[in-house]
């Protein structure tokens, strides 16, 4: 068990790293597709796509430029975990009430305070579920960094694959099984106590 | 249009002289207040800060805009302890709506916009709303605008009435002016139910139903002396009249004797069971409300909420018994 410490402790950062890129890529380029309305089917298709790929033709892909390593698994994931933020911030941002948007426009609110306020706050919900989604994709994702050449959990289960050992196997897959459900509810449960106000 | 939601076809709108088009339109709306039919509260926010909106905005002091939250609540009789930490999806419509008026009047804009605010709620609630709103306005001075398609309203509300049709301004005038002289025929068909079927014929209003010989006292008069002024005038009730002569509640000879203890303020024993209306009440409503409540009499109030006088059963039957016969005269 000891060795595995480490392995999870990678594979959580390499997770984390992506996570905190995508979301901040995610964001960008959900609030670009809402505040420009003729760029939002270009930006979705474009995540859409992305997402299509199969992840082992991705990351070769990627080898070529990004190497070995875990930069390019990192990249990989930013690439997988940017559909569900950029989709859910467009839609979250796109389904306030028009009600809301005019009251705030018509207090005297810029663009940038509607959207900071008003906006973001409220499709923060589905902004959170979106998140949730890419963190639980990218924790079984990242598995595949093992070929190439990045660490994690992926190596145990690799290695384990190699040697036909089944217990290697489960080694490195259930880490990564319980990281993911225990994700899911942690995040949950933050969710709820960030939003106050839904009843 | 006039905070620019909107921008005209041609045309120009002035608020003071000023082209509101010269004006940047951010800036404009934060002196604008604004209520629009679907509440709109922020639903991320609470009470308090839904109402601090522009305050914020206008970077006011935090002291400064929680006495604004403060005294705003109050106005409306939502203790600030018990609503200020609320989101909005724990109040009632009604509730928001207030919400809703407070946040517009927050930055105390010398304008209010309101697009027919009231439309969505329930006419009891509206009419608590609607009356409110009189108050608030009264007391704090603003020129609303106030978009309804509810001629009831315009008529209760309104000082003056613009009637507009497929945007264009058909007649613009005092609510009294535009129900005796209707420039079209909409309007008159629009005014219809508050027009009776006296066509033509000046309508009655609470103020022509009442009598103005009313006992009044003062709230620091004591009891007996009370008693004493009521039977000398051998009447079983009284009208109390609070500091600044504006009505405080009514007292009757029961209450006093079941109740009342020598030396005593009369004030004390004032309470609230009569119905109280506006003079501009239609006459017909009046009779409505009088025949419908179990008082004895309706107060009529001054709009600075003194005493213009009472409407009780005969002085109904007498006004009413003149109009008919002037009509059948005439």
């Amino acid at each position: 068990m000891t060795d595995l410490l480490p392995l999870i402790g990678e594979h959580l950062l390499i997770v984390f790293i992506a996570t905190v890129i995508a979301v901040i890529i995610g964001l960008v380029l959900g609030v670009m597709s809402y505040w420009m309305r003729f760029a939002a089917p270009i930006i979705i298709w474009f995540a859409e796509a992305l997402q299509t790929i199969p992840s082992l033709a991705l990351l070769a892909l990627l080898m070529i430029i990004f190497g070995l390593g875990n930069a390019t698994i990192i990249v990989g994931l930013v690439l997988y975990a940017l559909l569900p933020i950029v989709r859910n911030t467009n839609t979250g941002l796109s389904t306030v009430s028009p009600a809301i948007r005019d009251a705030a426009r018509g207090m005297g609110m810029s663009r940038l305070q509607r959207l900071l306020k008003v906006e973001l706050p409220l499709a923060f919900p589905l902004i959170f579920s979106g998140i949730k989604i890419s963190i639980v994709n990218s924790l079984s994702i990242a598995v595949m960094g093992v070929l190439i050449g990045a660490g994690g959990l992926g190596y145990p289960i690799y290695r384990g694959i190699q040697t036909q050992n089944f217990a290697a196997i489960m080694r490195g897959a259930i880490p990564v099984m319980v990281m993911a459900v225990l994700f899911d509810f942690v995040m949950s449960s933050i969710e709820k106590r960030l939003v106050k106000w839904a009843k | 249009m006039i905070n620019r939601l909107l921008e005209p076809d041609s045309g120009e709108i002035s608020i003071d002289g000023v082209n509101i088009r010269s004006k940047n339109p951010v800036e404009l709306r934060r002196s604008i207040g604004y209520v629009i039919q679907q509440i709109g509260l922020f639903p991320n926010m609470t009470v308090e800060q839904n109402i601090a909106v522009v305050p914020k905005l206008l970077k006011m002091p935090k002291e400064k805009w929680r006495q604004i939250v403060l005294e705003l609540l109050e106005l409306v009789g939502m203790p600030y302890e018990e609503y200020a930490d609320k989101y909005p999806s724990e109040l009632s419509g009604g509730q928001q709506q207030r919400i809703g008026v407070l946040r517009a009047l927050a930055a105390s804009p010398p304008i209010v916009l309101m697009d027919e605010p009231f439309g969505a709620l329930d006419p009891i609630t509206r009419d608590s709303l609607q009356e409110e709103v009189r108050k608030l306005q009264k007391r704090l001075k603003k020129t609303i605008v106030f978009v309804t398609h509810d001629m009831e309203e315009a008529l209760r509300l309104a000082d003056i009435i613009v009637f507009m049709n497929e945007g264009e301004i058909v007649q613009m005038a005092s609510p009294e002016e535009m129900l005796h002289n209707p420039a079209s025929d909409m309007i008159r068909d629009f005014m219809g139910r508050h027009t009776g079927r006296n066509n033509g014929q000046p309508m009655l209003f609470a103020e022509d139903l009442m009598r103005t010989n009313v006992l009044k006292v003062p709230y620091s008069l004591n009891t007996l002396e009370s008693i004493d002024r009521m039977s000398r005038r051998e009447v079983n009730s009284v009208i109390v009249l609070d500091e600044d002569d504006t009505f405080m509640g009514t007292v009757t000879l029961d209450t006093v004797r079941e109740r009342g203890k020598a030396g005593r303020k009369i004030g004390e024993l004032a309470g609230d069971n009569v119905p109280l209306i506006d003079r501009r009440m239609p006459a017909q409503e009046a009779f409505d409300l009088l025949i419908g409540s179990r008082a004895d009499y309706l107060v009529v109030l001054n709009e600075d909420r003194t005493v213009a006088g009472i409407v009780t059963k005969t002085s109904m039957a007498k006004a009413m018994g003149d109009a008919l016969w002037k009509a059948v005269l005439s």
